[in-house]
């Protein structure tokens, strides 16, 4: 089992994004994370889907959401370099005692504080699911009081 | 009778059948354009629905307001009339459908035509089936319409039936009216997200804009690439709204669906080359064969390299059932030559199956030693179950078309002469009966082919009576067998088969189906006797859910539990359970068809089967014979569920 950025072009229209849901949780595919907007163009939402899987599901994934009429085109990322970004947002229980801790740890991820009251600190942070795992790991013997997560994006490389 | 020389001009035109004058007016010609200004000589000239094409086009324009308001008029839909106008563009003649609330605008639209002819069922159940078999039989289209709720789920099994099995398939269901969606509306059901996964493709319609859009994408979806049925649901209010200047768009494309139709050459090529090399070949065709019209270059390519041809029970029709290359169908009750061939088979030429659990069983073990081509439209049906090394992505036919440019003819060789041994004695085969009177359900089957020269469309319900059917009833024309394969829905055929001879196919359409599986649209009965539909129905009774008894015997200790379709035993006391049994067993389908107004024929005894069979084949309409067939026969061969091909059992 591994994981898998799979990018979708689809119509931005009602329906579409229950059909695809529909799809995964029909033939009992995981989906890790989803997300999605519209596109430049308005009449096109990019979704982006972190599925677990094998190379024999990922295919059959693929070939099963190109088959939905509302699937403009999938790209699967394999063989492809991508950049690939998440977005955090972390609320932490802090004390006088912790706090320069904390900062200096934001400070090694290039996180950013949000907001702050006298017994908490939210973050945000931007970065690859894999280094929010990290922070995240790091952070979390302070307290967590509440994580949001977007789930990843990802956009392939500009050829040279 | 004086006329003005312009008269005498426009009285010209018209007899000259002159449709269209292009000018420009000026002082000297106003009298000319005074006369053309009459609009019935014009209207004369030409029929309504040309005058109203070219009103559409803009081609012709009135100045006089009233004149221009009324043909505006002669322009404007409703929802429903689209819908009608649209079925009729389609060309569809029939409908298969059940009134109610929200479609009753659609039903009135359609008070108004004869075309499509609307088919009035008991049960939207069997308007789905209906359709459904209209389609299998034809490779059109089929269409059936519910109304909102209830209406709508019950065409839920049908839906899914046709999707299992990708038959074309539209079907319209009304729905609350846009204002009061989601609101739990009476009668409202969210039939769009029920049948999301067992659609190609599903439709909610917003507005009466879209209408007419949606009707064409509707119908190109269902019938191209790997067909499938379709859902169309129309809010009351869709029905009900008109839409100014209405016109039926011409073409459809979708940028999200482009089905590949071309099997890529290098592909083909490397498929011919597999095939020259393979010492063993075995050609393995299933349903796509049918949808795709590819029988005769099928039947060219087998006859070409002299392969076995195995068809999958979907594929029955697709290759003659009587031709010395046919082994018969694969799999769970396949024959052991299929069987034998595909486990001892050097390359497997797959022709539009998927590799069916019922068809290979423990995959694992199946067909080790085989290379596998595998020609589908649908490219997620490749190497879905197997892995294959020779895909091709495309229509059947085509693909089959140039295939058979590249392949070199093969001889018949040791290969052939072992499928030849494996099915010397026949196909399939049974033991007789014992005895002179009891009916062996095969023989029925054999009496039947035999009676109706092959030539019949039968459809089937499902069980063990399905795959009887199957066996002993030797297919020779695609679109001839139908019978629900991928969902293996009880309830399938009496409607399905009441849909084919809806088709006027030329030919004669019987139902097989069991005593369970009769029961389960047997109100269609009443659809069938007062359409005077031509459906010949054929019950094999054993007074039992046969294919579950077998299993229950089989595998599960002779454990019975609720299979038997006769008067418990707490209640009369006592169990033999197998023949002799002689508790009461209703319906009485006799008196059953009797009370419907159908001919009806009863045989108890071997010696009655053919006069029986006789006696309701030559009754002019629907016709209803019942079998008492022996209890305790079983379907074989078998393999059991999850066990490889070569466990299979030749009897019990």
């Amino acid at each position: 089992m591994s994981t898998h950025i799979i990018s979708l072009l689809v119509e931005n229209r009602h329906g579409a994004l229950s059909r695809i849901a529909n799809l995964f949780s029909g033939r009992g595919y995981n989906i890790t994370s989803l997300t999605v907007a519209e596109t430049e163009d308005a009449t096109v939402s990019r979704m982006t889907i972190v599925v677990a899987g094998d190379e024999g599901i990922l295919e059959q994934i693929t070939k099963q959401l190109n088959k939905l009429l509302d699937v403009i085109k999938v790209i699967d990322f394999i063989d492809r370099p991508i950049i690939e970004r998440e977005l955090l947002l972390i609320r932490l229980d802090v004390s006088k005692a912790n706090r320069r801790e904390i900062l200096d740890l934001c400070d090694i991820f290039k996180a950013r504080i949000v907001n702050v009251t006298p017994k908490s600190v939210t973050v945000e942070l931007a970065g690859r699911s894999s280094n929010i795992d990290e922070f995240v790991g790091m952070v979390r013997p302070f307290g967590i009081r509440e994580i949001v997560r977007s789930g990843a994006i990802a956009i392939a490389k500009a050829k040279e | 009778m004086k006329k003005t020389g312009a008269q005498i001009l426009v009285d010209a035109l018209q007899k000259e059948k002159v449709e269209v004058v292009f000018g420009y007016p000026g002082a000297q010609v106003i009298p000319i354009f005074d006369v053309l200004y009459d609009l019935e000589n014009l209207r004369a000239m030409m029929d309504e629905g040309h005058l109203l094409d070219r009103l559409r086009k803009k081609e012709l324009f009135f100045n006089d307001l009233p004149r221009r308001r009324a043909m505006e008029e002669l322009l404007k839909k409703t929802g429903a009339q689209i819908l009608v106008d649209a079925l009729q563009k389609e060309g569809v003649e029939v409908i298969f459908g059940y009134p109610g609330g929200q479609v009753i605008p659609i039903f009135d639209a359609l008070y108004d035509v004869t075309i499509p002819r609307v088919i009035l069922v008991r049960h939207e159940q069997a308007a789905a089936h209906a359709a459904d078999g209209y389609a299998r039989a034809t490779g059109r289209v089929g269409v059936c319409l519910a109304t909102s709720g209830p209406g709508a789920t019950n065409l839920v099994t049908g839906i899914a039936t046709a999707y299992m099995d990708s038959i074309p398939m539209v079907a319209f269901t009304g729905q609350v009216p846009t204002p009061v969606l989601g609101s739990d509306a009476f009668q409202e059901a969210d039939i769009a997200g029920i049948t999301r996964s067992i659609t190609k493709h599903n439709f909610l319609v917003k507005s009466v804009e879209e209408f007419p859009l949606v009707l064409k994408q509707a119908f190109y979806i269902a019938r191209s690439g790997r067909p499938g049925p379709v859902l169309v649901d129309i809010p009351a209010d869709v029905s009900r709204a008109s839409l100014d200047n209405y016109e039926y768009p011409e073409t459809v494309s979708l940028r999200s669906y482009k089905p590949k139709l071309i099997g890529h050459i290098l592909q083909i090529k490397k498929a011919a080359a597999a095939i020259a090399a393979a010492k063993k070949p075995v050609i393995y065709a299933g349903g796509g064969v049918i949808l795709s019209g590819a029988h005769r270059e099928l039947r060219a390519l087998a006859e070409k390299i002299n392969a076995p041809v195995t068809l999958t029970l979907m594929g029955l029709g697709g290759f003659p059932g009587d031709h010395p290359l046919f082994i018969g169908m694969p799999g769970m009750h396949g024959s052991r030559a299929a069987n034998a061939a595909l486990q001892e088979t050097d390359l497997i030429i797959s022709i539009g199956a998927r590799f069916d659990d019922r068809v290979t069983g423990n995959v694992d073990h199946f067909a080790q030693s085989a290379k596998i081509i595998h020609m589908d439209i649908d490219p997620s049906a490749i190497s879905k179950i197997i892995k294959v090394d020779i895909p091709v992505v495309g229509d059947a036919k085509q693909i089959l078309g140039e295939l058979i440019k590249f392949v070199a003819s093969r001889s018949p060789d040791e290969w052939n002469k072992r499928i030849d041994s494996l099915t010397a004695g026949g196909i399939f085969t049974y033991k007789p009966s014992e005895s002179k009177t009891d009916i062996k359900p095969q023989s029925v089957i054999e009496a039947l082919y035999k009676l109706t020269e092959g030539k019949a469309i039968v459809a089937t319900e499902v069980g063990q009576h399905q795959m009887w059917t199957a066996q002993y009833y030797k297919f020779d024309e695609p679109r001839t067998f139908l019978s629900s394969g991928g969902l293996g829905t009880m309830g399938f055929g009496l409607p399905g088969a009441m849909g084919a001879a809806m088709s006027h196919p030329g030919k004669e359409v019987v139902v097989v189906a069991g005593d369970g599986s009769i029961q389960m649209n047997i109100q269609e009965l009443a659809t069938i006797s007062l359409n005077r539909i031509p459906v010949k129905i054929v019950i094999l009774n054993n007074g039992w859910l046969g294919m579950v008894r077998q299993w229950q015997d089989l595998f599960y200790s002779r454990r019975r539990s609720a299979t038997c379709l006769r008067r418990k035993p707490e209640i009369c006391g006592e169990c033999g359970g197998v023949n002799g049994c002689k508790r009461a067993y209703v319906p009485d389908f006799i008196a059953l068809a009797a009370s419907y107004e159908i001919s009806a024929f009863r045989a108890e005894n071997a010696g009655e089967v053919e006069q029986v069979l006789r006696a309701g084949l030559a009754v002019d309409g629907p016709a209803l014979m019942e079998f008492m067939v022996i209890e305790d026969e079983n379907v074989f061969p078998m393999v059991p569920a999850g066990k490889p091909l070569d466990a299979i059992m030749l009897e019990g």
